[in-house]
């Protein structure tokens, strides 16, 4: 389809041509003519850009409402032309411009705004390219199935006093600072008497510093509970628990998630963090 | 749906658009006002003044500014702001502007179709093969500023290598649209008062000086091709106006009334008959310039009584012309009595020494009169120059008997004069005589310096004849030409006077490839396009089937040139079309592949299903194991390629 530009180069010709046969200019009807020859071949070559194309719909990392969601893309030219400029975007969203290079893949990041919590559905992509002349525009609109998990937008308050969530369950405090399980990195919040001096002694100087870890270590464990939040509304109920999850996460605490319809076991770590926050996305969604 | 925000331009593209407005306006400060000329520099030498040092545009007001300043300036130069002048100083203006005002990437599209559009402009004042030549450089140019607006940042050679790449592939469907594009005789409406000046040649009346003023132009008149044989130089006389009526000082030709211009002359042909055609420049006036005396006539003119060809339109383009004409001829022995009256008319009291001797030789015959005044010139001190004496009131006495210095139309001024005075009917002819052969394409060129003026006289029962008067006194004049005429240090332009046999041989070629890009370019006009066309055997094409063969060839060259550029894709190598080519056959034998599948675990899935099939997919999913991922020890090529033969027969259907 032509684009704003392709129409006024189009009336900008029409008008040329009326002058030329008006003043009988000879090589006004060649420039014209000229003009015209060079518009369909842009507009071939414009399709060319996109023709035979090929993408493979890659992962989205998960992202807190708000933030945008980056979905990825392959994009595979199998011709030995390469692509230029071509155009990826969501309806309404940011468009991201990639070249493609001869016989290469590129990978991108098509960006999409978040807004709620939830799994998101972006449907649709347009692949567009105004490439070369910009006077004439080729789409596509390739409906690859992928969705990106939206958490909760965090709101960030205070955790939970221990004290009122009843972290003192079955062992705390010694019984976790004798069953030596292993060794790890010290972190600064780790306390200076569990660091396994003698580990770092035998090994060289640049190595960080090793602490002792303890099974069954309830260092502080904690239970995150949806009764525990204070708000009126379920979605800020859920931003405020997913606040305290990363808060907790930050302090490497164990800590659990208690939701009136799911209950995650006290643990800790990115795999619980992530857990954890998906149950957030997805609490009170079919998905 | 919401407007997507304006692209902005990259600062690496500026320069583009900066060269492409320069290349399109540069042509242009020959003819425009030199204040706009230098406020354009200014403007360009400004902005890239800007570009250069990243400062940020001028602000609206500023250029609100100029805007009204420029549109007064223009207004009050050409007295108006349409018309081709003013209209062009516009564009110009405007484009310097665009400039300024150039932030978003649809301001740089403004700039680049503006772009186009000036260069268009160029074509009203010159269409020679160097504009032409100009046309294809900056088409480029701006096509590789698009490129580059929309494809982002390449080396400059490899855009303006796309560019002629696509340029290339564009000319196919030009030469076509050029070809089959109905043509259609301009103008449209009426064209503004200034679409025709600048035109040269040689006008409606003659007094002293006219045809030396002309004589100064190397410029090409006419060009001349001969079917076959040409006449002898002496016999070129090229007939322009016939001027029969004198008011003393200037010739001009006598208005008659429509009941006289309907007779046609007669015309008694004794000689050979030549066929040529004429490709003539542009001069605004009506005369066709035919070879005397011409028999056959293009269409859309006429011969007039006093035997000069007149077209229905001053020829206001180049355009051709076909003739045959005859050099050995009697006309008109019967002569319309009102024009044998208006030959004899003279102005009652100038030139009384004139008229004196004219009366002395009243007496004589009419032959004997014309020898008297040709032995006069002849035999007198009488000089060819181009720099006569000024003359004053009786110019034809003080001619005739003071100075005897003059050029052609002297000598045919006073031989008419003395004729009538005399009693012979005679008149002055203007015109071009003789003419130079190009070599190189065989045409005869015909300048403004060739111009002339000679006389007629009618003598009973012989007819008009003509007397050339200049040829009594420089004889060399008729046969070898102006410059052999005169002498060497008379003013003639350089180009007319040119000994050298390199420089002369180079002008002719320049001048042949000009003819031909006349012929085809600037002459293309709706009668050609029927002659080119029937010459590639379709005789009788009109708008509507050139329009249908003109979608058709578009369609064919549009889609050569996809074809031609198709995103070619890689062939797979040959183990993997051997390998999709099993997979193919076993899909007929009702297992089909995911893409995903890898070949061995492909293989056991087939041994699972199908347990027909499980030895020979097992050995190709080995073979093209190993040539994919091992190394390669006997050709697994072959075998592989041999495993879709060794498949079993697929079984039949059976209902």
């Amino acid at each position: 389809m032509p684009t704003a530009a392709g129409l006024l180069f189009a009336v900008a010709l029409a008008v040329m041509l009326i002058g030329a046969i008006n003043y009988n200019l000879g090589l006004g009807h060649a420039l014209v003519f000229l003009l015209v020859g060079i518009g369909l071949v842009a507009m071939i070559h414009t399709f060319g850009n996109l023709f035979a194309l090929q993408m493979t719909p890659g992962r989205a990392e998960p992202v807190f409402a708000g933030d945008p969601a980056r979905f990825s893309l392959q994009i595979n030219n199998r011709g030995r032309r390469s692509r230029r400029a071509v155009e990826l975007a969501f309806a309404g969203q940011a468009t991201v411009i990639v070249d493609v290079p001869p016989v290469e893949q590129v990978s991108v990041l098509v960006p999409c705004a978040t807004q709620h919590r939830g799994l998101l559905e972006p449907g649709r992509i347009t692949l567009a390219t105004r490439y070369p002349l910009g006077l004439f525009r080729a789409w596509s609109y390739p409906f690859p199935v992928w969705s990106c998990l939206v958490y909760p937008k965090p709101i960030h308050l205070p955790l939970p006093p221990s004290s009122v969530s009843g972290l003192v369950e079955q062992h705390r405090g010694d019984v976790g600072q004798d069953d030596f399980a292993g060794l790890r990195q010290r972190q600064d919040s780790d306390p200076t008497r569990h660091i396994a001096w003698k580990a770092v002694a035998r090994r060289a100087e640049e190595q960080p510093l090793l602490v002792k870890q303890f099974a069954g270590g309830g260092t502080e464990e904690l239970w995150l509970r949806w009764s525990l939040t204070t708000a009126a509304d379920d979605e800020d109920r859920l931003s405020i628990l997913a606040g305290w999850v990363l808060a907790a996460e930050r302090q490497h605490a164990r800590y659990g998630l208690e939701l009136p319809t799911l209950r995650l076991s006290p643990a800790r770590g990115p795999a619980h963090r992530a857990a954890c926050l998906r149950a957030l996305a997805l609490f009170g969604r079919t998905a | 749906m919401k407007r997507p925000a304006p692209v902005a331009i990259e600062h690496e593209a500026i320069p583009w658009l900066l060269a492409a407005a320069l290349g399109t306006v540069a042509p242009h400060m020959a003819h425009l006002p030199g204040w706009l000329t230098f406020l354009v520099g200014v403007i360009l030498v400004w902005r890239g003044w800007l570009w250069q040092r990243r400062r940020s545009l001028p602000r609206r007001g500023w250029l609100v500014l100029l805007v009204v300043g420029s549109l007064a300036a223009i207004t009050w130069q050409f007295r108006t702001l349409f018309g081709k002048d003013a209209g062009v100083a516009l564009l110009v203006v405007f484009m310097a502007l665009k400039l300024l005002e150039m932030a978003s990437r649809r301001d740089a599209v403004v700039v680049v179709i503006l772009g186009y559009f000036l260069l268009l402009t160029h074509y009203f004042y010159s269409q020679s093969v160097v504009t032409g030549l100009w046309l294809l450089t900056m088409v480029t140019c701006l096509t590789a500023t698009l490129l580059r607006l929309y494809g982002g940042g390449q080396p400059p050679l490899s855009l303006v290598r796309q560019a002629g790449w696509m340029l290339a592939q564009a000319m196919p469907l030009m030469l076509i649209l050029y070809l089959l594009f109905p043509r259609v005789t301009g103008p449209l409406w009426g064209l503004p008062q200034d679409a025709y000046t600048g035109v040269s040649g040689l006008a409606d009346h003659l007094a002293p000086g006219s045809i030396s003023r002309l004589i100064q132009s190397g410029a090409i008149a006419f060009r001349s091709h001969f079917a076959d044989d040409r006449p002898q130089q002496a016999d070129l006389y090229w007939r322009g106006p016939v001027f029969d009526s004198f008011d003393g000082q200037t010739w001009r030709a006598h208005a008659r009334p429509s009941t006289v211009t309907d007779q046609p002359p007669q015309i008694e042909s004794y000689g050979k008959t030549y066929a040529y055609s004429t490709l003539l420049e542009a001069h605004n006036q009506r005369w066709l310039l035919a070879l005397d005396l011409p028999t056959v006539l293009p269409v859309a003119s006429r011969l007039m009584p006093t035997l000069e060809v007149l077209a229905t339109d001053p020829v206001r383009l180049r355009n051709r012309f076909s003739f045959v004409s005859t050099t050995n001829f009697r006309v008109n022995r019967v002569e319309t009595p009102a024009i044998l009256d208006e030959s004899l008319v003279l102005p009652p009291t100038v030139n009384p020494r004139t008229r004196a001797l004219a009366a002395e030789w009243r007496s004589r015959s009419p032959g004997k009169i014309v020898e008297a005044a040709l032995a006069l010139f002849r035999q007198e001190n009488f000089r060819y120059t181009l720099q006569p004496p000024l003359l004053g009131g009786d110019g034809i006495d003080q001619f005739l008997f003071d100075t005897r210095q003059g050029f052609c139309e002297h000598y045919a001024s006073a031989f008419v004069f003395l004729m009538r005075a005399a009693g012979v009917p005679s008149r002055v002819v203007a015109g071009y005589q003789g003419g130079e052969i190009n070599p190189v394409d065989g045409y005869l060129t015909v300048r403004q310096s060739d111009a002339h003026a000679w006389a007629e006289v009618w003598i009973e029962g012989q007819g008009w004849l003509r007397i050339d008067p200049t040829a009594a006194v420089a004889p060399s004049r008729v046969e070898q030409g102006i410059v052999a005429a005169l002498p060497a240090a008379e003013p003639l332009p350089v180009l007319v006077r040119i000994d050298t046999d390199w420089l002369r041989d180079w002008r002719n070629r320049w001048e042949a490839a000009n003819s031909t890009w006349n012929l085809w370019v600037l002459g293309y006009n709706p009668q050609r396009q029927r002659e080119v066309l029937s010459r590639l055997g379709w005789p009788d094409a009109d708008w509507r089937a050139m329009s249908g063969a003109l979608a058709v060839l578009c369609v064919v060259v549009l889609g050569v040139v996809a074809w031609l550029t198709r995103p070619a894709t890689q062939r797979p190598d040959p183990a993997q079309r051997a390998w999709r080519r099993f997979c193919n056959e076993l899909q007929r034998r009702g297992v089909r592949r995911s893409e995903w599948e890898g070949p061995l675990a492909f293989a056991e899935r087939v041994a699972g299903e199908q347990p027909a099939l499980a030895t020979v997919t097992r050995e190709a999913a080995g073979y093209y194991a190993t040539l994919r991922y091992g190394r390669q020890v006997d050709d697994e090529l072959r075998r592989l390629q041999q495993c879709r033969q060794r498949l079993p027969p697929r079984r039949r259907c059976e209902l």
